[in-house]
């Protein structure tokens, strides 16, 4: 008979690229829904609530909500939505608060910039503010290339180094396990990013 | 805490003391007055329900109208006191005074389960019983309606009461539901209003119900709700502000209805003369509340020994609370965090010097937002205190191990598993009297990383050999590591364990978990309560079926590979009273076969399984004392939809209930 996980995983939004597994899943007829990635605590997660099916009308119960990211099944794991809800709120309020204490200083460097800039990665609460700032501190440059632009970001790429010194695009990851792996930026020109 | 204890409180029962047994009267006499009748037996037989969240106390549910008229044959309970009569099988009136001794003697039984076989004895046990019970344990709401309890007992003091079934808790029961307490209340207060103890688990409990409690009972002394909702800080001012006597007031884990602007300060309500306080448990009240005035409260409560309050208190605050209750036992500490800018606010050393006063200290709790330089100020404590939680603590094992090393006498511990594995060694190594261990999830989803593992598990189970219970959440396991705790903990009576990422098997093997909870179920032969994850086949089903023969309750989510799981769960299990499945690739023959068991059974919950209307109907024609609900998730008007989405059948005397909302189908 069927197992219903082979079901699930084939329709289930997952964080890595498809096909892959968790190598700890020795049962290859079933890839589980893990690829192994981090799922820090994030202000997305608690802003996205009562968005399952299941609870019906009540948003504040309802912990077993499905992230942004990747749909979860609801009521699992079987924790109660008062250990969740206090819990979640509280842990990521002290983590930002335990984090801005210590600076995390990355050095910035742009295409044809004649020097780099350092951002404290722990001024920022997600991608969208990081972009903001670095558009602001490159605004000079950035003027000074074609005239014709929407926005920094369409001729521009942004990309990190990351601890293993591989180049990546950013806005893959969540912001906790960027701000953990990120080592230094780099804002390309939209050109040599294809 | 969430109480490492039971739901219930653990104070005293409060009732008269018995009335003395005279001399002269022994129990042997000849208080006989001719043969006992049998009370018919109806389709259900009595379900002992030692839950461990419970007392053990229970209703009886054998059908009263069942009169006995002839025949002696059938008497399922031969009683000392019948004095060499015999069943003669004639049935004889009852005697006035021998009610009265009987009264008198019934009042010693308090164990419900003693209680209810008394009941079965004739007529009269049946009456005298009835009369003298004290405490109503109701372990579903909807079993019994509360008109037919009322007309059965006449002077309860304490009535217990739970609603929706526990996957409620985990939101698979939507808003709306059932489980409202106020035709209880409604009932009860009429009838018994010397009732004294109300205690509520995973019911509805609006603030008019709490202001019905308030004034119907005049003599109330203690309020239990556990994973309620429907009230607000309103209720809880009219339970202060009116009921003079009150000794215990304990939420826990209940969702408090609050607006900001709408709170109630209901800490200023209570008495402004001395209380009768024992118990006060507010951490899940999560509003912000007038500590002046709980300070004050606790300086003229001189009973108090139970205080927990939330996370609005500062280790400042909590120096005055001390200060006023050194006597308290049972402390829930709030944030255990400096309100003062990081340099200011209160030293290390002077909040141990509080908790060195506070000698009797015996259980710890709170720690909402720690700051972990104040940690070692609970050493002074730490030697005496058996039960810990640092559950909602996120704590690295660094930070957990010089505290650990202490705790020498820790009975109960729940923990989150930021600890690691390396943090459960460190309780392992120092807890050898470990009773009850609880390892929560700092993130409570299938893909975290998770800090703990079998390695954890492996640890624990060899230092802490008289481990009873233990919640286990990681995401990677192994058999070998069940296997010996198994074997090393052969006291288990409570085993669950949750691997988070659904149908995992074995880390190192790649085998399913079969094998390890199938150690567990032949190993603990003391085992009631399982609750099994991982990759799952039906062969871990056959071993829980084959030896699982004390389990109550079973708990099943992604696992089996067919009907033939719950065949051996429902044949197998014989005392099984709790069924709860999700997600399991059983279907309608699954159910049928358990089509026997249903009435020895308090519930069973089955969601996203492979059930079809059809198949429901069928159990629900064949049996007439079965409730047989089919929820939908939504309350869009799909008809008659062909699969089930999630079941909840339960015994009950009561038919099917008439508050049902519109997504409850009864069928």
């Amino acid at each position: 008979m069927e197992i219903d996980a082979d079901n699930l995983s084939a329709t289930e939004l997952r964080l890595g690229l498809p096909g892959t597994s968790s190598s700890s899943d020795g049962v290859t007829r079933k890839p589980s829904p893990s690829v192994g990635a981090k799922r820090a605590l994030d202000d997305t997660r608690s802003e996205t609530s009562g968005t399952s099916p299941a609870a019906g009308a009540d948003d504040d119960h309802d912990a077993a909500a499905a992230p942004a990211t990747k749909a979860q099944v609801v009521g699992w794991p079987p924790v109660r939505a008062y250990r969740k809800n206090t819990f979640q709120a509280a842990a990521a309020a002290a983590k930002r608060k335990a984090e801005q204490q210590g600076g995390l200083y990355v050095k910035v460097s742009m295409d044809g910039a004649p020097y780099l800039r350092k951002v404290d990665l722990r001024m920022y609460k997600g991608y969208r503010e990081l972009r903001e700032a670095l558009d602001a501190l490159f605004t000079n440059s950035v003027s000074a290339a074609a005239a014709a632009e929407g926005g920094g970001d369409h001729q521009h790429a942004l990309a990190y180094e990351d601890k293993d010194g591989d180049l990546m695009l950013v806005g893959d990851v969540p912001w906790d396990m960027f701000i953990s792996s990120c080592k230094k930026l780099r804002i390309m020109k939209g050109s040599e990013a294809r | 805490m969430s109480t490492p204890h039971s739901s219930s409180t653990s104070s005293a029962p409060h009732r008269a003391s018995p009335p003395q047994i005279p001399e002269s009267l022994t129990l042997a006499a000849t208080a006989s007055s001719g043969s006992p009748s049998s009370s018919s037996a109806s389709g259900m037989r009595d379900a002992a329900e030692d839950d461990s969240d419970s007392p053990p106390s229970q209703m009886s549910e054998d059908d009263p109208g069942g009169g006995g008229g002839g025949g002696g044959g059938g008497d399922r309970w031969e009683p000392d006191l019948r004095g060499g009569n015999g069943g003669t099988g004639r049935w004889a009136p009852p005697d006035q005074v021998l009610e009265n001794v009987l009264e008198s003697v019934l009042e010693f039984l308090t164990a419900a389960r003693d209680r209810n076989a008394a009941s079965l004895v004739c007529r009269s046990w049946y009456r005298a019983e009835a009369q003298t019970r004290r405490e109503l344990f109701i372990g579903n709401c909807y079993a019994v309606s509360p008109r037919r309890a009322v007309e059965r007992f006449g002077g309860l003091r304490s009535v217990v009461l739970k609603g929706k079934p526990r996957f409620a808790d985990f939101s698979l029961v939507p808003y709306g539901w059932g489980a409202y307490v106020s035709p209880w209340v409604a009932a009860l207060g009429p009838a018994y209003p010397r009732l004294e103890r109300i205690c509520l688990k995973r019911m509805t409990v609006s603030d008019d119900d709490l202001d019905l409690v308030a004034k119907s009972f005049p003599l109330f002394r203690e309020l239990s709700l556990v994973c309620c909702d429907g009230f607000s800080t309103a209720g809880l001012a009219t339970i202060a502000g009116r009921c003079r006597h009150l000794c215990v007031l304990d939420l826990i884990e209940d969702y408090v209805e609050d607006e900001e602007d709408e709170l109630v300060d209901w800490i200023s309500r209570f008495p402004e003369s001395n209380t009768s306080l024992e118990s006060l448990v507010f951490d899940c009240v999560s509003v912000p509340f007038n500590f002046e005035a709980l300070e004050a409260l606790v300086a003229r409560s001189p009973a108090l020994r139970r205080l927990r309050v939330n996370h609005h208190v500062s280790v400042e605050q909590l120096r005055r609370l001390m200060a006023r209750a050194p006597q308290l036992t049972h402390f829930g500490t709030g944030a255990f965090r400096s309100e003062a800018a990081p340099g200011g606010g209160l030293s290390v050393t002077e909040l141990a010097t509080s908790f060195a006063a506070s000698r009797s200290l015996i259980c710890l709790s709170g720690f909402r937002d720690v700051n972990p330089e104040y940690l070692p100020a609970i050493y002074p404590v730490c030697a005496k205190l058996t039960s810990l939680n640092f559950s909602f603590a996120s704590l690295t094992a660094e930070e957990l191990k010089p505290v650990i090393r202490n705790c020498i006498n820790l009975r109960t511990f729940w923990v989150l598993d930021t600890v690691g594995d390396e943090g459960l060694r460190a309780v392992a190594d120092t807890c050898s009297d470990l009773r009850e261990l609880r390892v929560f999830p700092l993130d409570a989803s299938e893909d975290s990383e998770g800090s703990v593992s079998d390695v954890g598990l492996q640890a624990i189970s060899e230092g802490c050999p008289k481990l009873e219970s233990i919640l286990y959440f990681c995401q990677r396991m192994t058999n070998a590591a069940v296997i010996a705790m198994s074997k090393n903990c052969p006291d288990l009576v409570v085993f669950r364990l949750c691997i988070m990422g659904r149908h995992r098997p074995d880390r190192i093997t790649g085998e399913p978990m079969d094998d390890g909870f199938g150690a567990i179920v032949m190993n603990c032969k003391k085992l009631t309560r399982l609750s099994v994850s991982g990759l799952l086949t039906d062969k871990a089903f056959a071993y829980i079926g084959k030896y699982g023969k004390l389990i109550k309750t079973l708990s099943v989510a992604f696992a089996g590979n067919s009907d033939m799981s719950l065949q051996y769960i429902f044949e197998g299990c014989t005392k099984l009273q709790k069924l709860e499945v999700r997600d399991s690739p059983f279907s309608d023959k699954g159910l049928l076969s358990g089509m026997n068991y249903f009435y020895n059974m308090r519930f069973l919950w089955m969601n996203s399984c492979r059930l079809t209307t059809r198949g429901c109907k069928d159990v629900a024609q064949q049996m007439q004392n079965l409730v047989v609900e089919v929820i939908k998730d939504h309350s869009d008007d799909e008809g008659e939809a062909e699969i089930v989405d999630k079941l909840y059948l339960y015994r009950s005397l009561a038919g099917p209930r008439n508050d049902a909302p519109p997504f409850v189908t009864l069928l």
